[in-house]
């Protein structure tokens, strides 16, 4: 008997012993559905938009400046990255000095280096140097383009010099991505072989990547922010364009994590125990209108259609995945302030407005896609704005084109198109730059810059010029709000939709936090 | 007959040029700057200028043409511009990939079809025959996304049988068609794929052999005493150069019209390519996927006017 009890014992330890060691070993894996055609690329500045920052970006590599994407209580904000401050030289408003953390190491085993990010820097701006790479030129240009120079100071040390005094300039920093100058040398600067086994410094490290299928990381143990270590093993990423699709994975159990599901099957995916976590996003669903050659160069009219639109049943078209867009960046955003003038739902007002300059009915033509990154539902969402605005003495006419066709109608500017009005161009309100002064800037008319419609006002120039030159944050804060108040007193655009930008989420994932932010941090997810 | 198909070699020749030509100004064609989403929205004109160079895009299009055929001649399809990769790897991989899930669909809807349009052409007009029309019809009918997204809720969703997406397991790079943990991945495409030939081939290989049937020789070949199942291969011998000319033009479409389907499965074939290229606006595998399955396309119909000629000598024309 005492025999069979201490066989017994030592089998069920034996037992407990290898159970224990299979869940140590059991690799928890985060497999999540991009909304993307294919794996963004992999050699420093991703393709496919914010999504390839977001999922390739910043989990292989960092940027000098990182967002803090920990909370999604306010508009996420900037914070030190690999750099672990900067501050302008007090001597020259074109000299920014920067110290570098202090014992990073790539994912190769390098220590990153002040030198590394000259390397960087000629990578992307110096034509002969044989690391330089025209794609990625193309894609950070427009952030980078104000650099002159990159000099090295000491150890920990660099400064970047501008070529314009640029206060805003941290923010751009936020999206240059530093790759290894050791492992591109080895690699004799092939950036296909790069692509294949890239190195950062980033909280997930390389693992495979089979084109168009997925791209697997694993957790980089030795990041250099242990907060930001991640809380599961590997990060399986897979394209999956299709929103049906990418709900049925969900469902099916394929995938744990869903980007963009259509609003009509979130509450099957709730009913199924999904959670729909969605937050206020830095994307203006709205349309930016032409200054210059037709009604909308008379603030009435601009303000008459801000007047026309019914917001709140906007939202129920899109069963409530969206925030009334009232003005050009969320409440939650810092600078959003407290203009004078809330456009709410007023069709009398409106009308009033028309007659007093004249123009009732008063004929207008949007230019609108039928799909398109970010447009959100578009077909349906402008025919109802179209109703709404002609309810209140518009003649809307919707010039409806593909994608692509209406970025060429956005991109060379008003003069190119002078019988559109308006261009709905759903935009990124990342940071300041692109939330507010590309889009009303006079040194930003297209096509040089994004203010399609040449919105010129002196007294918005000149505050401009003004938070250019001003370093202190507290003073630049105070008046990027006043812009943001200027220009929804001008009635800048017509607005109608911020988006909320739902994800759904298996039951077995826990701990993720939606930021306010295009980006977000996997990291701390777990994956049950 | 080697005349003849020497002959036949020669006429893809312009075609194929012909087709070189139409898909390179196609891309031009259509609106929008090819440089489009390679560049910042607010890039300078120095930038565009810059990139628009090193792309060849600075060049006139003539001159863009010849040297991308001079190119593609010696099998150098370019650089991706969204991937940075070379395009022939992409097409290679991702033909690979369709003509796998091409093939299957061909599989079921040839089979299927010949067998259920041969038996309703022996019954026309009877209840078997409008059954099988009837099934056609739905086949060729029903827009086949909207039956991938039904098989994928049922048998993904609600059974959970049958994986809704990708192409084999997590971890495995190749894909085994022995393996059950890997064909499970291709049955739902591969049904939904084959679901419009089977109508369209159904359909006139009933109306082949109905027409084959009333032909004097049937009954002369009845007269003779031969049996019924001899008599069938000589009414399926003559239905089969029109069977046939449809199976080309049907396998061509599934090569390069399964956007849809390949899409919806997430399965990465030239469809899933071209569909991403497009959105992209990646000119260069545009270019190149559009090509090649435009040959292959031509390369088909080659096949099988060589097969109707091989089937039919009299088909053989000057």
């Amino acid at each position: 008997m005492k025999t069979l009890k201490r066989l017994a014992a030592a089998v069920s330890v034996t037992a407990g012993l290898a159970m224990a060691g299979q869940a140590a070993n059991a690799e928890s894996v985060l497999r999540v559905a991009m909304t993307a055609g294919d794996i963004p690329i992999t050699i420093g500045q991703p393709d496919q938009g914010f999504e390839g920052y977001r999922f390739v970006g910043y989990n292989l590599y960092d940027t000098l400046v990182l967002w803090d994407l920990s909370q999604g209580e306010t508009a996420a904000d900037i914070k030190p990255g690999l750099a672990t401050s900067w501050e302008i030289d007090p001597k020259d408003n074109k000299r920014w000095l920067i110290k570098l953390r202090e014992g990073v190491k790539w994912h190769d085993g390098c220590d990153f280096v002040p030198e590394d990010v000259v390397w960087n820097f000629e990578r992307i701006s110096k034509e002969d140097a044989p690391h330089f790479n025209v794609k990625q030129f193309a894609d950070i240009r427009n952030r980078t383009g104000n650099i002159d120079h990159v000099e090295v100071l000491g150890a920990h040390d660099i400064a970047i010099v501008t070529k314009e005094p640029d206060a805003l300039f941290p923010y751009q920093l936020s999206y240059w991505f530093m790759i290894s100058k050791c492992r591109l040398t080895e690699l004799k600067n092939d950036y296909e072989a790069y692509a294949k086994a890239p190195s950062g410094t980033g909280p997930y490290k390389f693992a495979s990547v089979v084109p168009q299928e997925r791209l697997e990381l694993v957790k980089n143990e030795s990041y250099w922010d242990p907060n930001r270590i991640p809380k599961h093993d590997r990060l399986v990423l897979i394209p999956m364009p299709e929103a049906t699709t990418r709900a049925a994975a969900l469902l099916s159990g394929e995938v744990d994590f869903i980007e963009a599901p259509s609003p009509d099957t979130i509450p099957r995916l709730e009913s199924a125990g999904m959670t729909i976590v969605t937050a206020p996003y830095p994307h203006n669903w709205s349309y930016q209108l032409n200054f210059v050659d037709g009604n909308f160069k008379h603030k009435e009219v601009r303000q008459a259609a801000n007047y026309a639109l019914n917001r709140p049943e906007i939202k129920a078209l899109l069963n409530g995945y969206m925030v009334e867009g009232y003005t050009n960046v969320p409440p939650s955003t810092p600078y959003h302030g407290t203009p004078s003038v809330k456009y709410e739902y007023d069709p009398a007002k409106a009308a009033e407005l028309l007659k007093s300059v004249n123009c009732y009915p008063c004929k207008i033509t949007l230019a609108i896609s039928t799909s398109g990154s970010g447009q959100m539902q578009p077909l349906p969402m402008n025919e109802l704005v179209k109703s709404q605005l002609d309810a209140a003495g518009f003649d809307t006419e919707l010039k409806v084109m593909d994608w692509n066709a209406l970025l060429d109608v956005g991109r060379p500017g008003r003069e190119k198109n002078p019988e559109i009005d308006g261009i709905n161009i759903s935009r990124a309100l990342q940071d300041p730059f692109s939330a507010l002064i590309r889009h009303v800037y006079t040194k930003q008319h297209a096509p040089k810059g994004s203010n399609w419609g040449h919105y010129s006002n002196p007294a918005v120039d000149a505050l401009i010029d003004e938070i250019y030159l001003s370093f202190d944050p507290k003073v630049r804060m105070a008046k990027l709000t006043k812009l943001h108040e200027m220009m929804v007193e001008d009635a800048a655009m017509l607005w109608v939709a911020h988006d909320v930008n739902p994800r759904a989420i298996a039951p077995n994932v826990k701990g993720f936090v939606q930021a306010q932010s295009w980006f977000q941090d996997l990291t701390p997810i777990v994956v049950e | 007959m080697t005349a003849y198909i020497i002959r036949r070699l020669l006429y893809a020749v312009p075609i194929a040029l012909g087709v070189s030509i139409v898909c390179f100004a196609l891309v031009y064609i259509a609106p929008g700057d090819p440089l489009q989403t390679l560049l910042p929205e607010d890039a300078s004109a120095e930038t565009i200028a810059m990139v628009r160079k090193a792309y060849g895009f600075d060049k006139p299009i003539p001159v863009q043409y010849l040297i991308w055929l001079g190119k593609v001649v010696t099998g150098d399809f370019g650089m991706s511009i969204a991937t940075g990769r070379p395009v022939l790897g992409e097409i290679v991989k991702a033909l690979g990939n369709t003509v796998l899930l091409a093939a299957g669909a061909v599989l079921i809807a040839f089979t299927l079809a010949f067998i259920l349009g041969t038996i309703a052409g022996y019954r026309v007009g009877t209840a078997t025959d409008r059954a099988v029309t009837g099934f056609a019809v739905i086949g060729v009918s029903v827009p086949n996304y909207w039956l991938g997204i039904v098989l994928i809720i049922i048998f993904a969703v609600e059974l959970n049988v049958l994986p809704a997406t990708g192409m084999g397991p997590r971890g495995s790079d190749t894909f085994n068609l022995f393996e059950w943990n890997h064909f499970r991945y291709l049955l739902m495409p591969m049904v939904t794929l084959s679901l419009i030939p089977i109508g369209i081939i159904a359909r006139t290989t009933r109306s082949a052999v109905a027409e084959v049937l009333n032909q004097d020789f049937v009954e002369t070949l009845r007269a003779k005493g031969l049996m019924e199942w001899e008599i069938l291969l000589h009414v399926l011998k003559n239905a089969l150069p029109q069977v046939l000319a449809v199976m080309g033009l049907q396998f061509g479409y599934l090569m390069g019209g399964s956007i849809l389907v390949e899409t919806i499965f997430t399965w990465p074939g030239s469809g899933f390519l071209l569909n991403k290229a497009i959105l992209t606006r990646d000119l260069p595998v545009l270019q190149g996927t559009i090509l090649v399955l435009a040959i292959i396309f031509v390369a088909t119909n080659l096949v099988i006017d060589l097969l109707q000629t091989a089937v039919d000598p009299r088909l053989k024309r000057g």
